[in-house]
């Protein structure tokens, strides 16, 4: 089997700073990565290298695309990449308002990425942007309302409205939980591992919350000073991690 | 169907003076389809241990562990993934669940993630909450609210959901009542009779001697505690 998304040897530095140095993984269709380690371990970096949102001094990210096969996307024309961004690719921000079209409502927002992917039919678009509204749980009272009226949490679900509308098949994840009270946050992943399990979604997410990690991730990289130190099935680097870091971060823990 | 080779084990705690615990040396048995084992010794022997190797939970340093064609021990988390989704069943003694999703929800999930349509998962699940008596009123709720017996039974039914040709139970049958050990038991029961090789913890001895067709002490492989 191909795998969706293969990175080799990423790296950047920030001057003589490290940012990320030489990861490498393959992530296969309808596989959840959790990336975790403590701030300024290099995961957002990462990320966004990936993303092709920064550019890496070295290394590749293939991504298999639909029509070409495998693809490094670092080498991509520029409108290509933006196509990718638009169509297979989706990325969630840590803060909603870099996701977000502030000046456009509520529904404008979700329709936009349908629109960029061909969607023409305006009944259409605000009938789909009005039921992803509300498997995000924004009322649908709201979908004529500016993201500036809304709370913090409620602009971080409808920036995921926004990106999971068109079925994407790897959605990039920076801290998406990380605004939501506790309970919109535990329907928002059972809607994730719902996508993951019926359109074979695949995706990488950082986040603090090891919590939410062991729900809804696969596989886990733990990250420290720009490098990976364990990576390895999920539960298996939480209850059994190897490297001293792991064991500091999962010992860490408050318990509930 | 389970094979295990010169399987060992050790902690090493970096973070308390990088103590390293050595808790399995050198385990090797093999459970054949149709055969249940079980794994005895005295509390902190290393039952739960060993068992969360077999799962792949807990990294093995050396030695085989072998479900069907797949070494655990060198395999890629994804043939690991997909071990657990088709062929490697575990019940563990805790309810570990996405809050506010339906009971119902929960025991499905495991047939619907081997591609199962929504209505035929639902329709098993529902047949085995209701063999494990839970009341039809709770199965729109999340289980996280259950009492202790109630998320284990549930527990049991997502575990025998699909019919996985191996299976880890730990302590299937604690904190159960006579009617619903009963249940359980004979789930165990027609799993042996479908060919399910069979690993388990029971500290209830009356149910072991029923279910299980041999023992194994696993205080002989823990360092220190044998000799």
């Amino acid at each position: 089997m191909t795998p969706l998304l293969s990175v080799q040897g990423i790296s950047k530095r920030y001057g003589t700073q490290i940012g990320c140095t030489d990861v490498s993984f393959d992530l296969y269709p309808g596989e959840v990565m959790g990336i975790v380690g403590e701030s300024g371990s290099g995961k957002s970096t990462l990320l966004n290298c990936m993303a092709g949102h920064l550019s890496p001094d070295g290394g590749q990210v293939i991504f298999d695309t639909r029509t070409d096969g495998p693809r490094d996307t670092l080498t991509m024309s520029e409108p290509e990449r933006r196509m990718l961004g638009r169509t297979d690719w989706a990325f969630v921000h840590q803060h909603a308002r870099d996701g977000l079209r502030m000046g456009v409502s509520a529904g404008g927002n979700v329709g936009e990425r349908l629109m960029a992917v061909g969607e023409r039919h305006y009944g259409d678009i605000r009938d789909k942007a009005t039921d992803w509204l509300g498997r995000v749980e924004i009322d649908a009272s709201r979908v004529d309302d500016r993201p500036t009226t809304f709370s913090g949490g409620m602009q971080q679900r409808l920036q995921i409205a926004r990106n999971l509308v068109t079925g994407p098949r790897l959605v990039f994840m920076d801290e998406p939980t990380g605004g939501l009270d506790v309970s919109v946050q535990a329907r928002l992943l059972d809607l994730l591992r719902g996508l993951v399990r019926d359109m074979g979604l695949s995706a990488i997410i950082v986040t603090h919350d090891l919590a939410v990690v062991r729900l809804l991730a696969d596989r886990l990289m733990v990250m420290k000073s720009g490098r990976v130190v364990e990576a390895g099935l999920t539960d298996q680097v939480l209850d059994d991690p190897q490297h001293a870091y792991s064991q500091l971060l999962v010992s860490s823990v408050l318990q509930v | 169907m389970i094979d295990l080779r010169n399987v060992s084990k050790t902690f090493t705690l970096h973070n308390q003076g990088s103590a390293v615990i050595e808790v399995i040396n050198d385990v090797s048995f093999a459970v054949a389809p149709g055969e249940c084992v079980s794994l005895t010794g005295a509390s902190g022997a290393g039952k739960s241990t060993l068992m969360r190797m077999i799962y792949g939970n807990y990294l093995t340093q050396a030695g085989e562990i072998r479900i069907g064609d797949v070494d655990l021990v060198q395999a890629a988390p994804r043939e690991v993934i997909a071990l657990r989704r088709e062929v490697l069943g575990y019940v563990s003694q805790f309810l570990r669940v996405v809050p506010r999703v339906p009971t119902l929800d929960v025991v499905a999930e495991p047939l619907r993630a081997v591609g199962g349509t929504e209505q035929d998962a639902q329709a098993r699940a529902k047949v085995l909450l209701t063999q494990l008596n839970i009341p039809q009123r709770l199965w729109s709720l999340s289980p996280t609210t259950f009492s202790g017996g109630e998320q284990q039974r549930v527990n049991i039914a997502r575990g025998f959901a699909h019919p996985y040709p191996a299976m880890l139970l730990d302590e299937p049958t604690a904190s159960l009542d006579a009617a619903n050990r009963e249940v359980v038991l004979s789930l165990i029961e027609d799993a042996k009779a479908r060919g399910a090789a069979i690993i388990g913890i029971f500290h209830d001895e009356a149910a072991r001697a029923r279910v299980c067709d041999s023992e194994i002490d696993v205080s002989r492989f823990t360092p220190g505690v044998a000799a």
